[in-house]
């Protein structure tokens, strides 16, 4: 038994790194087996709508992009507002990023299209959404980039201070470019999940890969056809993305 | 260079670092700040930088009061050199763009003249072969030297050092101190936070003594270090000097 757990001084045997393999594989493949055998899809049918799936899974890319993008300014925005002297300024940052950090995404979708963007007659779903998701995922980037500028050593405002710089230089020619190798990681993390929760916008109608999924779905009446294809087209986004905040991760690492 | 302070206090939280002191001194070249740790020699040089405002009274560099608002002292910041203990240099930018960063940000000079500026100020110093390196790969004493090139390369009208050795090795102390020495050549006044003793001896016009909250003694180098003139300064020099 001992030859299958790895510890730091004794590492786990080869032959148990294989045994753990094979025995997960023939475990997860007799799962599949068993659940496709029982609800025989229809995947031929659901074949002939790939090109639905595809368009979807285009928007969801280009919803998260355009999601990161605004999210990432809203967030830095937001960050530096949470530090702010000005105390108006400083509390609505904490209000805003307390508030969205303490809601579903979901009720953020719903309240926030429905609701407020309705009041204002702002009746494109396709920005409204990419608003929410980013006034969403930027309270999340505002504590990511918070938490990267805390960590800047009080040397180094102050070398930015004696040499005369101005608040908003010191942000961006001392601050910024370290935070951003720092947060970097963190960030690609925040990415995935913004490729994920951008599925989330469906609920308003938004013909992303989800909402495709589902239209396949109620067309062919076969749903695990349908379902299993979209979480397999999630993973060919998030595993990447997860990869490369590995690789960041252990570049940052090496620097220091 | 004239510094004159009157009735300056300063405190954090309940400690008062600072306690209504009042000095008005006038140096050619050198002015060392010694005495036993957390007497407020930092404190005080941190003042003198601009970097904090006291919370009474009023410091007075060669006839001009340093001002109240962030937006002056900055202003008076620009004009000066400033050299912490260590971490000066901005450790995303190579040595040589920690110099042309004041220069071309702050002081607004073209491309090419901040670089044959920058240049020349890292050739002064011997660092000509470590321009394009980031400070990780720098020594200790490299670094500082760099950190030294940085203030001086705006041309300020003088610079502040605080204890610019205190986190290095004998040997990069020594190399970093040889610049400093160097230093008095280029005509430069300098305000130096200073533990090495044999250094503030050899190369300081004026010692001025912070302990407890003032400035109890204040006299030529050499005088000082014959006869700090009061009985706490004797001991300092006593404890630091045993062996």
């Amino acid at each position: 038994m001992e030859a299958f757990f790895e510890r730091e001084r004794s590492p786990a045997q080869q032959w148990a790194r294989a045994v753990t393999i094979v025995v997960l594989a023939v475990l997860y493949s007799l799962g599949c087996w068993f659940v496709f055998s029982t609800t025989a899809g229809n995947w031929g049918l659901v074949w002939n709508y790939r090109m639905t799936f595809l368009s979807g899974w285009v928007l969801t890319i280009t919803l998260a992009a355009a999601a990161l993008v605004l999210s990432t300014l809203i967030g830095v925005i937001a960050a530096i507002a949470r530090r702010s002297p000005f105390l108006p300024l400083r509390y609505s940052a904490v209000l805003y990023i307390e508030t969205i950090r303490g809601l579903p995404l979901i009720v953020l979708v719903l309240a926030g299209f429905y609701g407020v963007a309705s009041a204002l007659r702002w009746n494109d779903r396709l920005t409204a959404g990419v608003f929410i998701l980013s006034l969403f995922s930027g309270a999340y980037i505002a504590e990511i980039i918070r938490a990267g500028i805390e960590s800047i050593a009080k040397s180094q405002w102050d070398s930015a201070r004696a040499i005369g710089l101005t608040p908003l230089q010191t942000y961006r020619f001392v601050v910024f470019p370290q935070v951003l190798r720092q947060s970097l990681p963190p960030l690609a993390g925040q990415f995935s999940s913004i490729i994920k929760d951008s599925s989330l916008l469906s609920i308003i109608g938004i013909t992303e890969l989800t909402f495709s999924a589902q239209q396949v779905a109620s067309a062919t009446y076969s749903t695990l056809a349908c379902y299993l294809p979209l979480g397999v087209c999630y993973l060919l986004l998030t595993i990447p993305v997860s990869l490369w905040t590995k690789w960041l991760e252990s570049r940052v690492r090496y620097e220091n | 260079m004239r510094i004159e302070l009157r009735d300056v206090t300063k405190a954090f939280g309940a400690h008062r670092v600072l306690d209504r002191v009042t000095l008005d001194i006038t140096f050619d070249h050198t002015l060392a700040l010694v005495g036993p740790s957390g007497g407020g020699k930092s404190t005080l040089l941190r003042l003198l930088a601009g970097l904090d405002v006291p919370d009474a009274g009023t410091i007075t560099v060669d006839g001009r009061q340093l001002g109240q608002s962030e937006s002056e002292l900055r202003g008076y910041r620009r004009e000066i050199g400033v050299v912490f203990q260590a971490y000066n240099l901005f450790p995303h930018l190579t040595a040589i763009s920690n110099v042309l960063l004041p220069l071309v940000e702050v002081h607004g000079l073209g491309p090419v003249e901040a670089r044959t500026r920058a240049l020349a100020i890292l050739e002064r110093f011997r660092l000509s072969d470590h321009a394009g390196k980031q400070p990780a790969h720098l020594s200790g004493g490299q670094r500082q030297r760099v950190a030294i090139a940085r203030a001086l390369a705006i041309d300020p009208r003088f610079l502040l050092l605080d204890e610019p050795t205190s986190a290095l090795d004998p040997e990069m102390t020594a190399e970093v101190l040889d610049v400093i020495a160097e230093l008095r050549e280029s005509g430069k006044p300098l305000v130096l936070v200073t533990h090495e003793m044999g250094f503030a001896r050899h190369t300081a016009d004026l010692v001025a003594f912070v302990a407890g909250g003032g400035i109890p003694s204040c006299r030529p180098a050499a005088e000082f270090f014959n006869d700090p003139g009061m009985p706490e300064a004797r001991r300092f020099l006593a404890k630091i000097l045993k062996y």
